[in-house]
């Protein structure tokens, strides 16, 4: 393209071989920076950009670890058969530090420099909760994977989606009936003081009532807290079931101080595997929850009853079957949350695929097209189970199962029913402007 | 639970904050008393000594006592030569200025978090108690190794006050931080004296997370609290006084203890910087401080 001396578009100002190479590959890499991406072709060959806002610092950090790899598992299967609606599936990362301002500022980095069709993929529910607003600024559908009730309490706005993962007050109406018939009447709660525990602390009381249960006691403990023997005198000799729920790191030693306390005298254990995520259950001190129950959203152990799609989910995630990463048996999943990545991926798909979502222009359509989702099939594509979607609160439903721990493995023992978890709804998004 | 339990538990819990926050937090006083370093860093030298704990414990790996030993040997040891890095490639590099110090500790403090979470992850981990033993009370079991942490923060303790009253070293140490000029004109090597003080501090907090790690793991955000606690101990004590430490730390833990207990862990809080304010206010140099020269 040009002679051995010179090069000279105007004629007037001689441009040396070196330099107008230096300018093609410095205009060459402004293209391909982030932000700044056109594509010269047809629109539906581009690929869909899908913003993941992930856990990558903070105490949210091992679950994010597990999201990004079930999340690369269930876009490599989604590209192998084509992508959504021809185009393949990207996925543009962004650590929010499991902060909820820098979850806000995320999403609109997504938004604005990265250029994503939507936003996608976070648990904690203060980052959901202070991200939701700036999804609604900037009109970009925001697809969490998160389990608080703020979602279907209508708290948030119509474009935040959960349909991938049940909320917790599905979640404990649905396993409240179970704890009243084979744990005990009396219940003492312990739960982290902030938005996730309120939702234990508000809907397992009711829920337990209509079982003939009571709760004796409600222990709020503050997230950031490493010592428990302290909050122990408080829980009333009266108790048969203790119900626990923690998060964050602690739990290991609030297990082993739990045992401490009680001895072999101790009221029974009911758990959220939120206690135990990412945790291997024979870490020194956790013996002490042998026969105590669990609920999980996905088993973390293989179970004899397991359905060709669970089977295939483990292998794509990497998982052995004790839950573990088939790299590092020290590597303990998030089994009981991460599948919902999986199924929200297949949810989008599914949605974009019934507007034929082209682009940013089509993010309102996207939105109606979740909503009209009513049904969701068990299979390859919702491993963990048949769902019902709710439109009119954004929001999931499905089984839940509680395991019980013996012999350093969970066991599932019981499924609960759709039905189980449902409750009169609260909200309608479908009313709010678009 | 009846009244007297439920204080006796509260008393045993707040003994154990105590003991881990004495040890802490007189690294720190030890550290600002010498070299008028305010050091922002002190909590992650506590991080890094419970991480390194679960690094020395899992490769030892023996015997849960056999790992815990090896930590509590090791960590420390390796906490006080990257503290003495810290102390020659930093702190002298900006001539101990006491604003340019609390920036580069503020820096070193990063920079350590993120090493820890780079090499470390983002989990937190435990490291099995050297022996496990439940002391089986009427009212309620207790951890017996609890209570030997108790035990061996008082002989640590009194070690150091030993150390700082009865030996050479202490002298030259006590000599630096009452003048640093005078000091360096009667020859004492000021310059080493600082490295080796700063390299001490950090290692009373590595010993004091080393203790800590079986009841409470290690993490790599872990070392916000020790920091804030230690610096309300040593401005209730006094900065650089060894008794003020003691005496704040108990004060500070067994109140934590039993206030939080029997009202909210918030409100044990309240109390605690409330206290803090309150010194500030009527007693600048801190209860058993003396007024700066």
């Amino acid at each position: 393209m040009t002679d051995r001396k010179t090069f000279s578009a105007t004629g007037t100002a001689p441009l040396t071989r070196r330099t107008a190479l230096k300018g093609l590959a410095a205009a060459g890499g402004l293209i391909t920076a982030p932000g700044f991406v056109r594509y010269a072709q047809a629109q539906s060959s581009a690929p869909i950009r899908i913003g993941f806002q992930c856990h990558r610092t903070g105490i949210g950090a091992s679950y994010g670890r597990w999201y990004e790899r079930t999340t690369a598992a269930a876009v490599k299967l989604i590209n192998e058969a084509g992508g959504i609606n021809g185009r393949p599936v990207e996925i543009v990362i962004e650590d929010d530090g499991t902060d909820a301002g820098r979850g806000a500022e995320v999403v609109a980095k997504l938004a604005n420099q990265h250029k994503v069709d939507i936003v996608y993929g976070t648990l904690f529910s203060h980052v959901v909760i202070g991200s939701a607003p700036t999804a609604e600024e900037l009109k970009i559908p925001y697809y969490v994977v998160s389990e608080g009730y703020h979602v279907a309490s209508g708290q948030l706005n119509r474009w935040c989606l959960q349909p991938g993962i049940t909320d917790v007050r599905a979640q404990v109406t649905s396993v409240a009936p179970w704890i009243a018939a084979n744990a005990g009447k009396k219940v003492t709660m312990i739960y982290p003081d902030y938005a996730f525990g309120y939702d234990h602390r508000d809907y397992l009381p009711p829920a337990l009532q209509q079982a003939g249960a009571e709760v004796v006691a409600k222990i709020a403990i503050p997230p950031t807290e490493t010592s428990f023997t302290k909050y122990f005198p408080q829980i009333p000799s009266s108790t048969d079931v203790l119900y626990h729920v923690m998060v964050g790191p602690a739990v290991l030693t609030f297990v082993k101080e739990l045992g401490e306390f009680y001895g072999a005298n101790g009221p029974q254990l009911f758990g959220f595997i939120d206690s135990l995520e990412a945790v291997d259950l024979n870490s020194p001190g956790l013996d002490y929850l042998d026969g105590s129950h669990f609920w999980e959203g996905f088993a973390r152990y293989a179970q004899p009853t397991d359905t060709d799609a669970q089977k295939a989910y483990r292998a794509a995630v990497g998982i052995d079957d004790n839950g573990a990463s088939v790299n590092d048996p020290r590597d303990v999943s998030t089994a009981g949350h991460m599948f919902g990545c999986w199924e929200t991926l297949y949810v989008i798909k599914q949605a974009m695929e019934a507007c034929n979502y082209q682009g940013p222009q089509d993010r309102a359509k996207l939105v109606e097209a979740t909503e009209a989702i009513t049904t969701i099939a068990e299979g390859p594509e919702h491993p963990q189970g048949d769902k019902v979607f709710d439109g009119k609160i954004h929001q999931v439903f499905g089984h839940q199962y509680i395991s019980k721990m013996e012999g350093g493995r969970l066991n599932v023992v019981h499924k609960t029913s759709i039905e189980d978890g449902r409750y009169e709804p609260e909200a309608d998004y479908t009313t709010q402007p678009l | 639970m009846a009244f007297g339990p439920h204080l006796l538990l509260a008393v045993l819990e707040g003994l154990v904050t105590s003991a881990v926050l004495a040890l802490t937090a007189l690294g720190l006083s030890l550290v600002f008393g010498v070299m008028r370093v305010v050091n922002v860093a002190h909590g992650e030298f506590f991080m890094l000594g419970a991480v390194l704990a679960w690094a020395v414990a899992t490769t030892v790996g023996a015997s849960p006592a056999s790992g815990f030993a090896a930590a509590l040997v090791i960590a420390p040891l390796i906490v006080g030569v990257v503290a003495l890095l810290a102390e020659r490639l930093v702190l002298r590099r900006v001539n101990y200025d006491p604003e340019a110090t609390i920036v580069a500790t503020i820096g070193l403090l990063y920079i350590l978090q993120q090493l820890a979470l780079t090499f470390y992850g983002a989990d937190a981990r435990p490291v099995p108690p050297p022996f496990n033993l439940r002391i089986s009370l009427p009212w309620f079991g207790y951890s017996a190794y609890k209570l030997s942490i108790i035990a061996t923060s008082a002989t640590l303790l009194l070690l150091s006050w030993l150390v700082l009253t009865r030996t050479r070293a202490g002298l030259i140490m006590r000599a630096t931080q009452y003048d640093r000029e005078t000091a360096q004109a009667f020859g004492i090597p000021v310059g080493r004296v600082y490295a080796a003080v700063f390299a001490i501090g950090a290692m009373l907090a590595a010993i004091a997370a080393v203790l800590i790690v079986p009841i409470s793991q290690a993490h790599y955000l872990m070392g916000q609290d020790p920091l804030l606690l230690s610096f309300a101990v040593v401005i209730i004590g006094g900065l650089g006084s060894l008794r003020g430490t003691v005496v704040a730390a108990l004060l500070i833990g067994v109140s934590d203890g039993v206030i939080s207990m029997f009202f909210s862990p918030t409100l044990a809080k309240l109390i605690a910087t409330l206290a803090v304010a309150m010194v500030l206010v009527f007693r600048p140099q801190g209860l058993f401080g003396k007024v700066a020269r």
